[in-house]
């Protein structure tokens, strides 16, 4: 399977079966982990995340991340990335659509040996080992204890290295002055953002937009909740369909997983 | 020497006694939601930039929220009464006092200076 029009981009010199020994590993893991499936059935069916009372940090026990079951995905539905770019208040910039910010952007996705076409929502991973925290120069790109990965543009100095070094190419560069910003989403000129997994929302307990949305239209392609927590809707759903990361073989540990590519 | 005298006496009432039209009014701004600050005035003028920068590293990267001290709730209270902004002229909360002392306001180059409800935030 390959981004229609690009390369395939398999990971120089990581042979193309380790990743697949990777996922299967963390496949068995999982299974291994989650006997609960059995002992209680049906539990967190209709899990709603619980807003984390004032003061009280963000925790590592948790860890939000999503499914994106890509077989319900439709390539014309943009629900989600307008969603998103509302939400997030991500207008287009005056005239230079190549400079744009783009959080979260569907792609289209063709093999070239079936035919088989799908389409998906593609946005920062939020990876358990984030390359793009790693080479960050002044700490400004960071993870949140949750697993969020987040840029603080306090301290972002805008050079841009976290978008040479994500894979996912989920970053982008602000390049004009902004004025109409969500007051609980500041974003702004000289800055990389990218897809916060709504974290505004998802610490007062909704879901993010994307999600949100993709639910409202019908779709209900994406399912958000914590990964850690054996009973929530997620954690038993990957524990029991085929789901995978793209570019496992890069071993980034992406807290978004996709069904059905 | 009298000459050079008289020269410096000038200088010196020229120092002592500046026109008083030159002085620069002190902000006065009107505020949408009057009430009780978190600390008295004289606190917040000396810390208000303390208590921000300590709570916005706390509120961003260790996801703390509903804190004593945030910049939204500056806003929702000081924002003006016909604009609903702290930005925009001598009689907004943030600016009228920064551009009385002179000291360039970077909050809002990402931050959003209007109240939640003039700036259509989401609920």
């Amino acid at each position: 399977m390959s981004k229609r029009g690009s390369d395939t981009g398999m990971s120089v010199g990581a042979g193309p079966d380790s990743g697949r020994r990777a996922f299967l590993g963390t496949g068995v893991g999982i299974a291994a982990a989650t006997g609960v499936l059995a002992i209680a059935p049906g539990i967190g069916l209709i899990e709603i995340a619980q807003a984390r009372p004032a003061g009280e940090l963000a925790s590592s026990k948790v860890r939000w991340g999503l499914l994106i079951d890509s077989r319900r995905c439709k390539s014309e539905c943009q629900a989600c990335a307008k969603a998103c770019a509302k939400e997030n208040a991500v207008e287009p910039g005056s005239g230079r659509p190549s400079q744009n910010s783009q959080w979260l952007r569907k792609i289209d996705l063709k093999d070239k040996v079936t035919g088989r076409e799908v389409s998906l929502p593609m946005m920062c991973q939020h990876c358990a080992k984030p390359p793009c925290v790693d080479v960050c120069p002044t700490g400004a790109s960071m993870q949140r204890a949750d697993g969020i990965v987040l840029v603080d543009r306090h301290i972002c100095i805008g050079c841009r290295y976290c978008i040479m070094a994500c894979p996912y190419q989920a970053r982008s560069f602000v390049h004009e002055p902004l004025h109409a910003q969500n007051p609980e989403v500041p974003r702004g000129q000289g800055c990389v953002e990218g897809c916060t997994l709504c974290v505004h929302r998802v610490d007062k307990g909704q879901q993010p937009a994307c999600v949100q949305a993709c639910q409202d239209s019908g779709g209900g392609a994406m399912l958000f909740g914590d990964l850690n927590d054996p009973t929530s809707d997620i954690a038993l759903r990957i524990a029991s369909v085929a789901s995978s990361q793209v570019r496992a073989d890069l071993r980034l540990n992406p807290a978004v997983r996709y069904q059905g590519i | 020497m009298i000459q050079r005298l008289l020269y410096c006496l000038v200088l010196l009432l020229a120092f002592l006694a500046p026109p008083a039209a030159a002085e620069v009014p002190k902000p006065a701004v009107a505020i949408a939601n009057p009430g009780q600050c978190v600390a008295p005035a004289d606190v917040m003028r000396r810390s208000h930039m303390d208590m921000l920068k300590h709570q916005r590293d706390r509120t961003l990267r260790q996801g703390e929220r509903g804190a004593k001290y945030s910049l939204n709730a500056c806003i929702e209270c000081h924002a003006s009464k016909d604009s609903g902004s702290v930005l925009g002229g001598k009689e907004n909360f943030c600016e009228g006092c920064h551009s009385y002392v002179a000291i360039k306001l970077d909050c809002f180059e990402c931050h959003q200076p209007k109240a939640m409800k003039t700036a259509g935030a989401r609920p």
